[in-house]
C-alpha cells in the first residue's frame, strides 16, 4: 500500500537535484575532451589531449592541489582541536555559558568573502591594527598578505576563524546528547578529569567526531572565497588553491575545454581521497 | 592542579573571545573613520585617537550618481535569493528525508542509506566544477545574470543540508505517531501532514537556520553567474574591496551586512541549550 505514496514523497526532491546536476556533470565530461576556448568557443573533439597536458605539463596544477591538501588539512585539525577544547570547556556549568556559546558560534554566521574583506584590512602591513600593536611591543613590521610562507598561515588563521564555530558547534551537540551513565560510573571510580576525558567521553564522541571532520574537510577542500579576497592566489602562487586555479584556466583565459579537465580531475580525486580519509578515520578512532 | 586548571581555561576562553571579536570591533572603529584618520596611522578609539564621522555610513543609502554605494538592492537580492532557494529546498528536502526515514527503497544495490548519502555527497561538489557548465548553460538560455539562475544553483548548495538534517529528525520522530494517525483514518500525506510535520518544528527550524546561513554566506557563485543587472551583497562588499581602499564605507557596508545573521547565532544557541539541536546535528 505504501509502495506508491513512498515515491511522491521522495521523487520531487531527488528529481529536481537529478535534474540540476546531471546536465553540469555531462557537460563537464564533454566539455573536457574539447578544446575550447576563446579563439575557438565551439565543441570540437580533441581526444584525451587535455588529460595528457594536464599528466604530464601541468605541475601548477598538482602544485595548487597539495597546497590545498595542506591548507585544509591544517585548518581543520585545529578547528577541530580548538572547537572541542571549546565545547568542552562551556559543556558543563560555567560563569555566562549562554553569552561564550553564542560569541563562539557567530563567526560562521558571517560571510566568509565579507570578513576576509575586513580581516585584509587587518592585517594591512602598514595601515593594519597587528602590526601596528605589534610594533608598539618591539616586532617588526610582518608582511602577513606578501610572504609567501606568511600568507599561507594568514589564510589558515582566517580559515580557523571562520569555522572553528562550526566543529565546535556540532561538537557540542554531540556532547549534550550523550548519555549521563558513563560519567557517573567513572564519577563513582574517581577517575580524574583526565582519564575521564580519554576513557569515557573521547570514546563516546569518537562517531560525532567523525562525522565533524568529514564536514569540515568537505567544506574546507573548497577554499576559495578567503584566498580569492586575502591574497588573490598570491603572492605568486603561494596560496593558490585547486579551485582558484580553475577560476583562472577557465573563467580568466577562457579555456573552458582545460578548465574542464581540470574540473573532472579535481572531482574524482576529491570523491576519492575524502572517501579513504572517511574509511582511514573510522578505523582509527573507533575501536574494534 | 585543579586551580591551574580552571585558570587555563577561563585564560583560554578570554584569549578566544578577543580573537573572535577583533576584527568586529576594528570595523567599527573603522567605519567611522574619514581618509586622514585611515592613512595618517592606525587608529583605535573614537574621540581619543580621531574625530569620529558618519560619512562610511551616510554612503549607503546615496545613489551611486552622487558617489554613493547602491547597497540597498543587492540587500534585497540577497534576502529573495536565500529565502526562495531554502523555502524550495527545505520543502522538497523535508519530504524526501520523510520518505528516506520511513519507507524502505531497494533498486538494484542502492538502499537508503545510498540515497541519503547521495543527497548529501552534493556538498563534495566544488562550486567551481559546477559554475563553468552553469555560466555557459545559462548564458545560452539567456538566465546569466538574473535571480532564477542563481535561485536554481542554490537548490545545489542547500537541499543536501535539509536533508542531512531532517533525515535524522525524523529517524527520532517515533513511528508510532504516523502508524496512530493511519489507524485513525488519515491517508499517508495527511498523517505527514497533519501529525507528522507539527512535531518537526524543531528540526524544520535548525534546517531553516543552516540553509539560510549557507545561502546568504555564498560568495562563488552569485560571483560567476551575474555581473551588473542583479547583484548579491557579498559581491557587492567585494567589489567595493578592489577600488582604492575607502575602508570607511567598506567596513560599514561588511558590518550592515553580516548584521542580520548573528541574530541566528542567538537561535542556534537557544536551540542549543534546549537539547532539541543535539539529535538534528548528530
Amino acid at each position: 500500500m505504501n509502495f506508491k505514496h513512498k515515491f511522491v514523497f521522495l521523487f520531487p526532491g531527488l528529481f529536481v537535484l537529478i535534474g540540476i546536476l546531471i546536465f553540469p556533470i555531462i557537460f563537464t565530461i564533454r566539455l573536457s575532451l574539447s578544446g575550447w576556448n576563446s579563439y575557438t568557443p565551439e565543441m570540437n573533439f580533441i581526444g584525451i589531449t587535455n588529460y595528457i597536458r594536464l599528466f604530464t605539463d601541468d605541475p601548477r596544477f598538482w602544485e595548487s592541489f597539495f597546497r590545498l591538501s595542506f591548507l585544509s588539512v591544517t585548518t581543520v585539525i585545529l578547528q577541530y582541536v580548538i572547537g572541542f577544547a571549546l565545547a568542552l570547556m562551556v559543556w558543563r556549568e560555567i560563569k555566562f555559558k549562554r553569552f561564550f556559546r553564542v560569541i563562539f558560534l557567530i563567526p560562521m554566521m558571517t560571510t566568509p568573502v565579507i570578513m576576509t574583506v575586513i580581516w585584509r584590512t587587518f592585517f594591512h602591513e602598514s595601515l593594519g591594527p597587528v602590526n601596528d600593536l605589534l610594533g608598539n611591543l618591539g616586532v617588526k613590521p610582518i608582511l602577513w598578505l606578501s610572504d609567501p610562507v606568511i600568507a599561507k598561515f594568514t589564510v589558515i588563521i582566517v580559515e580557523v576563524w571562520q569555522w572553528t564555530p562550526f566543529m565546535f558547534l556540532l561538537l557540542l551537540a554531540g556532547l549534550l546528547s550523550l548519555p549521563k551513565e558513563p560519567f557517573l560510573a567513572a564519577a563513582i571510580d574517581g577517575a580524574s578529569p583526565f582519564r575521564k576525558f580519554v576513557y569515557v567521553t573521547f570514546p563516546l564522541m569518537a562517531p560525532i567526531s567523525i562525522g565533524a571532520i568529514i564536514i569540515r574537510l568537505i567544506e574546507a577542500s573548497k577554499i576559495m572565497d578567503t584566498v580569492f579576497v586575502l591574497t588573490s592566489g598570491g603572492p605568486g602562487t603561494a596560496t593558490e588553491t585547486s579551485s582558484f586555479y580553475i577560476y583562472i584556466k577557465g573563467l580568466r583565459e577562457f579555456q573552458m575545454g582545460y578548465a574542464a579537465t581540470l574540473s573532472f580531475t579535481y572531482l574524482v580525486i576529491m570523491i576519492i581521497s575524502l572517501t579513504i580519509i572517511a574509511k582511514v578515520l573510522t578505523k582509527l578512532m573507533i575501536k574494534e | 592542579m585543579h586551580k591551574l586548571y580552571t585558570f587555563l581555561k577561563y585564560t583560554f576562553i578570554t584569549l578566544w573571545t578577543v580573537f573572535i571579536v577583533a576584527p568586529f570591533l576594528w570595523a567599527i572603529s573603522t567605519s567611522f573613520k574619514d581618509f586622514q584618520s585611515v592613512n595618517s596611522k592606525v587608529t583605535y578609539i573614537p574621540w581619543l585617537d580621531f574625530e569620529p564621522t558618519l560619512e562610511g555610513w551616510r554612503v549607503l543609502v546615496k545613489s551611486p550618481a552622487r558617489g554613493g554605494v547602491d547597497i540597498v538592492e543587492p540587500y534585497f537580492n540577497s534576502i529573495f535569493v536565500t529565502c526562495t532557494a531554502s523555502l524550495i529546498s527545505i520543502i522538497l528536502g523535508t519530504l524526501a528525508a520523510y520518505a528516506l526515514s520511513r519507507f524502505t527503497f531497494k533498486a538494484g544495490f542502492v538502499r537508503n542509506n545510498d540515497i541519503t548519502f547521495f543527497f548529501i555527497s552534493q556538498r563534495i561538489m566544488p562550486p567551481i566544477v559546477l559554475s563553468i557548465p552553469f555560466f555557459i548553460f545559462l548564458s545560452t538560455i539567456g538566465l546569466l545574470d538574473s535571480l532564477f539562475g542563481l535561485v536554481v544553483v542554490y537548490i545545489v548548495l542547500l537541499m543536501p543540508i535539509a536533508v542531512w538534517i531532517m533525515v535524522d529528525f525524523f529517524n527520532r520522530v517515533p513511528k508510532e505517531l504516523d502508524e496512530t494517525a493511519l489507524i485513525d483514518g488519515c491517508n499517508p500525506y495527511q498523517a505527514f501532514y497533519k501529525v507528522v510535520l507539527p512535531n518537526s518544528i524543531p528540526g524544520l527550524i535548525v534546517a531553516g537556520m543552516f540553509c539560510i546561513i549557507f545561502g546568504w554566506i555564498d560568495f562563488f557563485f552569485a560571483f560567476i553567474l551575474t555581473f551588473t543587472e542583479v547583484q548579491l551583497l557579498p559581491v557587492k562588499v567585494v567589489a567595493l574591496n578592489s577600488s582604492i581602499t575607502p575602508w570607511w564605507s567598506l567596513s560599514a557596508s561588511a558590518l550592515i551586512s553580516v548584521a542580520p545573521l548573528i541574530i541566528v547565532a542567538f537561535v542556534v544557541e537557544r536551540y542549543l541549550s534546549k537539547g532539541n539541536l543535539s539529535g538534528a546535528l548528530k
